[in-house]
Formats: structure tokens, C-alpha cells, sequence
């Protein structure tokens, strides 16, 4: 299962919401979209307009009322998360306090922590990857902040999923922290090309490393499109309106790629 | 409504421990009944206007003795959690868990070596009362007690959830200048309050079901439990019929007082969901600090006092002699091993039934609670107001035709003990396991961590601390027992507790007192032996 | 990990391990301090088992009560073949539960007031009585009356009757002293009564604690006092009115019937042999014939002057509304 995993998903998968909709007993969310197959998508839209919802729907965390979550053309909404064939990396509490970085690396490749040869070579590849070469032995709370989250993208890295969910995971982190780990994940992106569906707050991150931005409003996709339209003007009024004067002036895209 | 075989290993463990319990239970009671069901007469006769005085003073000592343990207990918990750090504070909270192993005569006979007519503090309370000092029988003897068993208990069930609170809630209260009193309302307080029903809840059981101290320190039958009319039954009277009639009385009684309790508590829920403290940002100025070091001082004087009246007693005994005796050596070790197992099967009952819990209320969302959850949630508790003579009476009914009576003696002390600890356990174990799951919940489903997996490496690390107390704690319970021993207890079967009685019983009060140190300090080290396995590991950054 | 698992399962095993099997069987059971080291059971075991051959095996509950109870539990499928240290107030519920048989012997024993019943033997007896602490009172109650009666600061601990022989057995004391008027004796009695406790031991624990300078036990509890510990501090109060007595007894259960070596134990039981470990082991009077005489300190001890007893027909009809009258005058 483990190797099936691993084989069968050289590419990204098609994400896909079949007019799926959810409430917590509020106002109910809908949702209706697809998400663009190997690419990164970013998710933007004012608080409470349902973004964190649309992942933990992917993910398995929430059961749609009505409506399908399409994974590579398969319905998998009433599969449990672990089955899905997802990663996500959360804004925190991504590791288990009293496991060292390699572990909590290992349980990507087995819940159980029975590792094979092969296990152990694919861990310390990924923590090379993600610069954390010489900090198996670690525990989370001698890391830092950026460190902790490379820990769960050499986790993700292991895991080898098509779909990558990342839910502000650089939130708490500062600028010239969250441009390198955004880059990792655009370096990590070209080497799996899986479908990666991106939730920030951030405008410059989605920019940075955003191909397509899916915006919502309300509980609703509000409007979806190449993320270099929206940035240049083309986006919906509500979109211009969310993100106000820092996008009031276009900037290239290449001198936002490189800050110094 | 999150999908529902990621938890099914969590509910369906949880299920088999409520059914274990149910069977433990309702098979006593199935025991009694189909005995005595040729003659209910005593049943009904058993309803008389002296059951209603009885009731009445039952439920008035237990509900007093509940406040009156509770309500400091709030304070000496707080005072100590605002003090992480201080020699003796780990000592302290080991002492606390000895009471509870202390049978009740001895507890009785430590209260009175002080307050008593002849004791400590006889003469001084009789030039202040003016006259001779009449002893602390009636009310006041049964409440000093109470609050000597369960002061500590409480204790240390309100400071487990004050730990719970997040380090970033004493961080933010540090950097706005709150003093002790604002934090106290806005940090401590909600804590508190939240964990209040479930602890006034346990302590209020323990105390309707007292039966010793009742009748010793109360001064005479109109200080009478309900605990004492169903002994009567099956001890004096045998009638089965009256016993489960009663029984099912003490538990309808308390079943409506612990439903009003959760109904004053329920609409504060403490939401112990963030992080568990690492490192405490305190600060506490000069005149708290005093404060808190006063009752703390006042609290543990009040509790060792007693203890060191025992161990004073104690050591005139020929401890020499006793600890040479084959019988005592045999005694301690059936003790300590029918306690151990006891306290293994009781965490893992507690265990089950929090994490069924857990997942249940996680599935559950906003929606109302079932009746699996309600049992896994309050109703476990209320096998504590099943007396264990009525279970082991019940099962021994039940069993004498199956097998060999003496054989399942061991057994019978080992799960009854098991269940009657059970609800401590539960309180220890809970929060923890609450706060660890609100942490791993995500991750865990994410990565497909279940099942056995998940118990050992996610739960088991980081619950190892709260299941070191739930152990302590019920073998400190299973260690004092005498209620299924007096019952079960032969010459195979000996436990220290059933010694210690004996000796009494045959004029050797300084053996028995003897007895009853050695009963203290194994109690006391098993406690440190349980805090010590529980201890987190240190390691250096 | 692994020694500890060791000492569990071989603790378990002693726990749990049964008798070997090899000779005849003989099974007791009794109350705690019989089979106690320092009680008669390890004598009465050696004696008997050179007697016989056998093996005998004893198996002890907390007092009389629970002896009864116990049986009472395991019904006709018990074990035991005898059943050593009822007492008179418990016989004729014991003869009701139809799980004896008669001991169809000829018993020869010496308690006050006689013996014939065909079901139970005694083996020893003792009286009820009021012991007191030298210390603390001058002047002793001379009479029930003195004591009911008396000034209400010297205290008194008793039992509870619903819970314990003694209690019982000061039930039926002051109600054969005062028959109809108990509830008014109760009723003064009780400003004396420092606390009730459930048991005998309980009461004894707060007597020689010193918290009360009376309580209720055995005329024979001062020869413990003076024979172990070498003190005349503790007394019993002779009353005028007589004590009340307390009878102990065996009786071979209808498994024992069946068991050849139970008539062979009774026989035994009121011989010399068993007789003279009874005083000073189990603190009693002998039943049967003794071979040494009594302990001096025996002959210091109280006499009645009378001996009260019911008969334990009257008691089993009596106990509960005699209980509840007590009930009623002590709980207001």
C-alpha cells in the first residue's frame, strides 16, 4: 500500500468540489470548484469565508452535508483522511512534542514507526532536502519555528502524496523565514508537481508562488483565475477589495519572486 | 460528523469497559436478587419513617463534608499552583494521596489521638471551650474526617486542572500587570469552576457512602448512612432483597444530587484545549506568597497531623518482631500485588472510558450528548455508591454453584477495587487526555495513527504523567480496602488492612497500630514509586 | 520488568494456590482471631491432625457474623465440613438455613446454665461485661442501674447492635434486666454513651486510646491485660444484676455430614486437648474438660452473680423489635 502510494503518483491528482456544502449550523458553505492538477493554487478570502473549511474537506476532517470531494476522478468523501490521498501541513501542531524530528518524519512513511531500510534512506534524503541534515535527534521544542515546519514538508516529502493542503502554514513566521520555506515548497512542487491548494492571508505569498488563486466570499467561490490576472487588475472587485493598496500598484512578478 | 471508523477502535474500547462494569455490577445485583426473590417482606419493610431520618442525615453530612472539603481545597490547589517550585511541593502532594489508603478506623483513631477526649489537643481546647473537652463526636467529628479524606483528594484534582491551563493565558496575564485577584477570577477561576461538579461530585460520593466514621465519630445511631442499613442486610440480617433495595436508594439519591451539580456547572465548560504549560509565567508578590505559604501550612498540618499521630502510635509497636513475621511479610505482598493489579486494571478502565469519550464528543460537535456518552462521562462515577460488600456478596451468590469460591477470591478483590478506583482515575487521566487530543487530533487522522498505534505513540508519552496519578491514586484505594477483603478475606487471602483489623480484634492494639504505619509508609512509597515512573524525561536542549 | 512480573506470579501463586490434596481433609471455618498465630487454631491444628492423620485445613472470616453469612453464601455447596464460633444469638438462624446436621453425640460439657441442643457443641464461653480503666475512674458502676443511672461524664463506648455480637449481647442484657422498661433505661443510658461504634474492635481501639474510661467487652478481656501485658489497669465492673452470656459454638454443616472426621473433631473439640488452649489463646472460658488448670490471673476475674442468657429461640423472634426500640430511644 505503501509502495502503491508512492508509484502511482509521479504527478498531481485533480482536485475537484462537486457543489459540496457544509455548515457548523451557521449560514451553510458551498462550494463548487475545481482546482487546477499539479499546480499550486492559492486560496485567499476575508476570515470566516469557509478557506479552512475547504481544506479540511479535502483533507477528511469534515464530511460534506451534500455534494462529492473528487480526488483524481475518485469520490472520496467518506474516506477517512488517512486513506486520502493528501498531505497538509497546519499553521501549527504539526509535531508530536515527544518524538524526535525523525520520527515525526517516519510516521509519514508508517503510523506504526516500523521503518525499513528503505524508510530510513527516504527520511534522511528528505531532511537533507529541507535543510534539517544533522537535527534527526531533535525534539520540536529545541527547533525553531521555521524548522518545526520544514520537519512537517520532509514529512510531507515522505509521504509522497499527490495533493498538498497548506493551511497558512508561514503564518507566524517572519518575512525572510517565509519566503525561504515558500520557495522550498515551489522547489519541492517542481520536483513532485502535485496539486497544491495553499491557504494565506498573504497577498506577496501568493504571488510569490500562487499559479492559480481560487477567492472566496461568503461561504462561496467568489472568482477563480490565473493568479497573474489578479494581481494585474483583472481580478473581481471583491478580490481588489480584500487585498486594498497593496496590490493597488502592479509590480512585476520578478522582482516580488526576489526580495533582498 | 467527521468520518466515523477513524475513532470506531476509541468508542468500541470504551464500550467494553462499560460493559465489564455493567457485568460486574449488574451481575451482583442479578446475584442478590434471584436469592432473595422469594422473600422481598425485608425490601418493603425496609421502608420505615426511620429510613426517611436516615436519608435525611445522610445526604446532610455528605453535602456538608462536600463543601466543606471543596471550597479550601479550590484555595490550597491555586496556592499551590501559583508556586511551581518549592523544596518539599512534590512531597507534599505524595502525603496527599495517603489518606485515602488509611482504613477508616485508623483515619478515625489518627483524628482522635488530636481532637479526641484524651487527645493532643484536649487540653487546650478545654481551656478554650471552658470545662472538660467533650471530643469531636457528632457532626463536627464526621466532618473533620471527611475533610482529612478528601481536602487532599481534592486537592490534587483541582491542581491537575489548573495545569491544564495554557502557558500563553499566564503569559498574556504577566504582560498585562494582572494581580493574583483578576487572574484568579479571569485565569484560575473558570478552571476551576469547570472541574468543580466533577470533584464535589466524587468527594459528595465518597462521603454518602461512609460507614465507619460515621458511626464511630458520629456518636451513635442518629448519625446513621444509608451505608450502615445495607451492611445490616447482608451482614446481620442476610437478606439480599433489602440490601439491593437500599443500594438502588443510595444511588437514585445521588444520582439527582450529581445531576444538580453538572446542571450549576454546565454552562461553563472549561476549554482546555491549548497547550499545556511548559514553563509558568508567575508573578506572585510578596504578600500572595505569604499568603499561599499559609495555606499550604495549614492544609498540610491539618492532613499530616492525623498521619503523625499514626506513625507516632506506630512506632510503639515492635516493629522488629512484626516485620519478622511470616504473616505481615505474606500480608504486604498480597497487598501490594492485589492493589497493583487493581490499579492496572482501574487505569485501564479509565483509560478506555476517556478516550470512548473523547471520540464521541469529537463526533458529536454541537449536537446532544448520547447515553454512551453520558455513561462514559458521569455515569461511570456512580459505581462508587455501589458498596463493594454488594458486589462481592452478589457475586458470590452467583458463583457458589459454578466454581470454587476461594479461587475467585483474588479475583473478585482485584475488580471490584479495580472499578471502586475507577472514578479517581478517571479524574486524573481525563483532562490530560482531553488536552493531548485537542493537540493530535488533526495529525493523527492525517497520518492514520490509531488504534493500538496511537495508545503507544501519542497517548502513552504524553499521558504517562496523569496515568502515574490515576495509578498511584487507585492503588492507594485498593490498598485500604476492607470492604470486599472483610467479605472474601480467608486464610489465603490476607491483605494488610485485614491483618491490621484482626489484630485489633484479638487485643493487639499496638500491632495493629504498628500495622497501620507500615500500611502508611508502603502506601507512601508506592506514590513516590508511581510519580517517579510517571516523570518526564529531562533532556537538555 | 522481569523480577518484578516473577515475584507477581509467584505471588499470585501463593495466592491463589489450594491445599495439596494427599490425606483425609478437614475443613473449619472460623472467625479471624482463632486462627490468628497467637490464637488457638495453630495448637488445636497440630493436635488434632496427630490425632487423626489428617489434614486440617482452616479457613476464617472477621467474627461470628460473617462466619454465619459465609455459609449462608456458599449454601449447601460449601466446603466446610465444620463450623467453629457461632454464637447463641446466632444458632437458631443457623438451624433455619437447614445447611447443619445434627452432631448425634452425647456432648459433655460445663457451661452455665447447662447444654442440650442436638445440632450445635460449645466450645467455650464468657460473659459480657463492663471494663474500665483504673486509671481515669475511681469508683465502678456496681449494677446496670449504677450505670444507666450514673453521672453522664464517665462515658461508655458500645457496639452497635446492627453490626456486632456485643452490641447485641448489651441489647439483650439491659432487656433482661429491664424487660419492659429498656427503652427508659436506653433512654438515660445513652447521655453516657460517648460513641457506638460497629464493631468490637473499633470500640476496644478508642477504650485503650483513652477516650472513654468504660466499654463494653468480656469479663474475661483483664485476664488478657494481666497475662500479656503484665497489667491490672484494665477491669471488669461486677453488676448486681448479673452478666450476660455469651456461648460459643460448633456445628458440623451437612457436607460434613458426609465427612467422618467431623463427629471425630467434635469429639475432640471438648476434650483436654482443645480445652486447654482456650483461655489463653481465645481469652475464654473452657466448654469441656481441661487437663492444667486455669491461669491464675483467671481466678482475679470477675464471678456473676447470675447468669443472664435468652434462649436463642426467643432471640431470633425477638431481635428485630428489640433492634428498632433500641433504635428508636438512641437515634432522637
Amino acid at each position: 500500500m505503501r509502495d502503491g502510494a508512492a508509484s502511482r503518483l509521479e504527478k498531481g491528482a485533480p482536485v475537484r468540489l462537486d457543489k459540496v456544502s457544509f455548515s457548523y449550523g451557521e449560514a451553510p458553505l458551498v462550494f463548487d470548484v475545481e482546482f487546477a492538477t499539479a499546480k499550486i493554487t492559492a486560496i485567499m478570502g476575508p476570515s470566516g469565508s469557509g478557506k479552512s473549511t475547504l481544506l479540511n474537506l479535502v483533507a477528511g476532517f469534515e464530511t460534506p452535508q451534500s455534494g462529492r470531494v473528487l480526488i483524481g476522478g475518485v469520490d472520496v468523501s467518506a474516506e477517512p483522511p488517512s486513506v486520502r490521498p493528501v498531505s497538509m501541513v497546519f499553521q501549527e501542531n504539526n509535531l508530536f512534542a515527544h518524538l524526535s524530528v525523525e520520527q515525526n518524519v517516519g510516521l509519514g512513511r508508517s503510523p506504526s514507526l516500523r521503518l525499513t531500510e528503505a524508510d530510513h534512506a527516504a527520511i534522511a534524503e528528505a531532511l537533507a532536502r529541507t535543510g534539517l541534515a544533522g537535527k534527526e535527534r531533535r525534539l520540536p521544542r529545541e527547533l525553531s519555528g521555521g524548522e518545526r515546519q520544514r520537519v512537517a514538508l520532509a514529512r510531507v516529502l515522505v509521504r509522497n502524496r499527490p495533493v498538498l493542503l497548506l493551511d497558512e502554514p508561514f503564518a507566524s513566521l517572519g518575512p525572510a523565514l517565509r519566503d525561504d520555506m515558500l520557495d522550498l515548497v515551489a522547489a519541492v512542487h517542481a520536483e513532485r508537481g502535485m496539486t497544491v491548494l495553499f491557504v494565506t492571508h498573504q497577498p506577496e505569498d501568493a504571488r510569490r508562488i500562487g499559479e492559480h488563486i481560487v477567492f472566496l466570499d461568503n461561504g462561496l467561490v467568489a472568482a477563480t483565475g490565473k493568479a497573474d490576472d489578479f494581481f494585474t487588475g483583472a481580478g473581481p472587485e471583491a478580490f481588489r477589495r480584500y487585498i486594498g493598496a497593496s496590490a493597488g500598484h502592479a509590480v512585476s512578478r520578478d522582482v516580488a519572486r526576489k526580495r533582498t | 460528523m467527521a468520518p466515523a471508523h477513524s475513532t470506531d477502535s476509541r468508542v468500541s474500547a470504551g464500550i467494553v469497559a462499560l460493559a465489564a462494569i455493567a457485568l460486574l455490577i449488574g451481575g451482583a445485583f442479578a446475584g442478590l436478587l434471584f436469592e432473595g426473590v422469594h422473600d422481598f417482606s425485608g425490601a418493603w419493610a425496609a421502608f420505615d419513617p426511620y429510613l426517611l431520618r436516615v436519608i435525611r442525615f445522610t445526604l446532610w453530612q455528605a453535602a456538608l463534608s462536600t463543601l466543606l472539603s471543596v471550597a479550601p481545597a479550590l484555595f490550597v490547589a491555586r496556592a499551590l499552583s501559583r508556586h511551581p517550585r518549592f523544596f518539599g511541593r512534590a512531597f507534599i502532594l505524595q502525603l496527599f494521596a495517603v489518606p485515602l489508603a488509611l482504613p477508616a478506623i485508623v483515619a478515625a483513631l489518627g483524628i482522635l489521638a488530636l481532637y479526641g477526649r484524651a487527645g493532643y489537643f484536649a487540653g487546650v481546647l478545654a481551656v478554650i471551650g471552658g470545662g472538660s473537652w467533650p471530643g469531636i463526636y457528632g457532626l463536627s467529628g464526621i466532618l473533620v474526617a471527611h475533610v482529612f479524606f478528601n481536602l487532599p483528594l481534592a486537592t490534587r484534582l483541582f491542581l491537575e486542572a489548573l495545569q491544564t491551563i495554557p502557558s500563553d493565558q499566564w503569559r498574556l496575564a504577566s504582560q498585562l500587570g494582572m494581580a493574583a485577584r483578576p487572574a484568579f477570577r479571569l485565569i484560575e477561576w473558570p478552571t476551576l469552576r469547570a472541574a468543580l461538579p466533577g470533584v464535589a461530585g466524587l468527594v459528595f460520593m465518597l462521603c454518602i457512602t461512609s460507614f465507619t466514621i460515621v458511626l464511630i465519630l458520629g456518636g451513635g445511631p442518629a448519625a446513621t448512612t444509608l451505608e450502615v442499613g445495607i451492611y445490616q442486610a447482608l451482614r446481620f440480617d442476610f437478606d439480599p432483597a433489602r440490601a439491593v433495595t437500599l443500594t438502588l436508594l443510595q444511588i437514585a439519591l445521588t444520582f439527582i444530587v450529581v445531576l444538580a451539580l453538572t446542571r450549576l456547572g454546565a454552562n461553563v465548560v472549561g476549554d482546555t484545549n491549548l497547550p499545556v504549560a511548559q514553563r509558568r509565567y508567575l508573578s506572585v508578590n510578596r504578600s500572595e506568597t505569604w499568603l499561599n505559604a499559609m495555606l499550604i501550612a495549614l492544609a498540610l498540618l491539618f492532613v499530616v497531623a492525623p498521619m503523625a499521630a499514626t506513625v507516632m502510635a506506630g512506632l510503639g509497636a515492635d516493629l522488629g518482631r512484626l516485620a519478622g513475621e511470616a504473616t505481615v511479610r505474606q500480608a504486604t505482598l498480597t497487598s501490594v500485588v492485589l492493589a497493583f493489579l487493581s490499579a492496572l486494571l482501574s487505569v485501564t478502565l479509565s483509560l478506555a472510558l476517556t478516550m470512548a469519550r473523547r471520540a464521541l464528543a469529537l463526533n458529536r460537535r454541537a449536537g446532544r450528548k448520547t447515553m454512551l456518552e453520558h455513561a462514559t462521562d458521569t455515569g461511570a462515577g456512580f459505581v462508587l455508591v455501589v458498596p463493594p460488600i454488594v458486589v462481592g456478596a452478589g457475586w458470590f451468590l452467583l458463583l457458589r454453584h459454578v466454581g470454587d469460591v476461594f479461587a475467585i477470591a483474588p479475583v473478585m478483590v482485584v475488580t471490584v477495587n479495580a472499578v471502586m478506583a475507577m472514578p479517581f482515575a478517571l479524574r486524573a487521566v481525563r483532562p490530560a487526555y482531553d488536552a493531548a487530543s485537542e493537540r493530535h487530533e488533526r495529525l493523527c487522522a492525517q497520518l492514520g495513527i490509531a488504534g493500538w498505534n496511537r495508545l503507544m505513540l501519542v497517548d502513552w508519552p504524553s499521558l504517562r504523567r496523569p496515568l502515574a496519578t490515576a495509578f498511584a491514586f487507585a492503588m492507594a484505594l485498593s490498598l485500604g480496602d476492607l470492604g470486599v477483603i472483610a467479605l472474601f478475606g480467608s486464610d489465603s487471602v490476607q491483605t494488610l488492612p485485614y491483618l491490621l483489623l484482626a489484630r485489633m480484634g484479638s487485643y493487639r492494639t499496638e500491632d495493629a497500630a504498628g500495622l497501620a504505619l507500615l500500611l502508611g509508609l508502603v502506601c507512601l512509597a508506592l506514590i513516590v514509586a508511581a510519580h517517579w515512573l510517571g516523570r518526564e524525561k529531562v533532556r537538555d536542549a | 520488568m522481569r523480577t518484578l512480573l516473577y515475584s507477581l506470579v509467584s505471588a499470585m501463586t501463593v495466592v491463589l494456590s489450594g491445599p495439596a490434596l494427599a490425606k483425609d481433609k478437614l475443613t473449619v471455618y472460623t472467625y479471624e482471631s482463632f486462627t490468628a498465630d497467637w490464637g488457638p487454631g495453630p495448637v488445636v491444628k497440630k493436635e488434632f491432625e496427630a490425632e487423626c492423620g489428617c489434614d486440617v485445613e482452616f479457613v476464617s472470616v472477621a467474627d461470628g457474623v460473617a462466619l454465619l453469612n459465609r455459609v449462608k453464601l456458599e449454601g449447601a455447596s460449601t466446603k466446610a465440613d465444620i463450623v467453629l464460633g457461632l454464637d447463641t444469638n446466632l444458632t437458631a438462624d443457623a438451624k433455619a438455613s437447614g445447611l447443619f446436621a445434627p452432631h448425634g453425640a452425647v456432648t459433655d460439657v460445663n457451661v452455665p446454665g447447662g447444654w442440650s441442643d442436638d445440632t450445635f457443641v460449645p466450645f467455650d464461653y464468657g460473659y459480657f461485661a463492663v471494663v474500665y480503666d483504673t486509671e481515669k475512674l475511681k469508683t465502678p458502676p456496681k449494677s446496670l442501674k449504677n450505670l444507666v443511672e450514673g453521672s453522664a461524664d464517665d462515658k461508655i463506648v458500645i457496639q452497635d447492635p446492627r453490626t456486632s455480637t456485643p452490641g447485641l449481647g448489651l441489647l439483650l442484657w439491659v432487656k433482661s434486666v429491664y424487660g419492659d422498661k429498656a427503652p427508659e433505661a436506653w433512654a438515660k443510658l445513652k447521655a453516657k454513651v460517648l460513641t457506638v461504634t460497629p464493631g468490637w474492635s473499633e470500640a476496644y481501639g478508642l477504650f485503650t486510646k483513652g477516650e472513654a474510661p468504660m466499654v463494653l467487652s468480656y469479663t474475661t478481656s483483664p485476664a488478657y491485660h494481666m497475662v500479656a501485658e503484665n497489667t491490672e489497669r484494665y477491669q471488669a465492673a461486677s453488676f448486681e444484676e448479673g452478666e450476660y452470656l455469651q456461648i460459643e459454638v460448633a456445628g458440623i454443616t451437612t457436607t460434613g455430614a458426609k465427612n467422618p472426621l467431623a463427629a471425630k473433631f467434635m469429639a475432640f473439640m471438648t476434650g483436654p486437648k482443645f480445652q486447654d488452649a482456650i483461655p489463653e489463646t481465645n481469652w475464654m472460658f473452657p466448654a469441656g474438660k481441661t487437663d492444667k488448670p486455669l491461669n491464675p490471673a483467671f481466678d482475679k476475674l470477675v464471678k456473676p452473680t447470675k447468669t443472664l442468657l435468652f434462649s436463642p429461640e426467643e432471640v431470633a423472634a425477638n431481635r428485630k423489635a428489640w433492634v428498632d426500640e433500641w433504635l428508636a430511644v438512641m437515634s432522637k
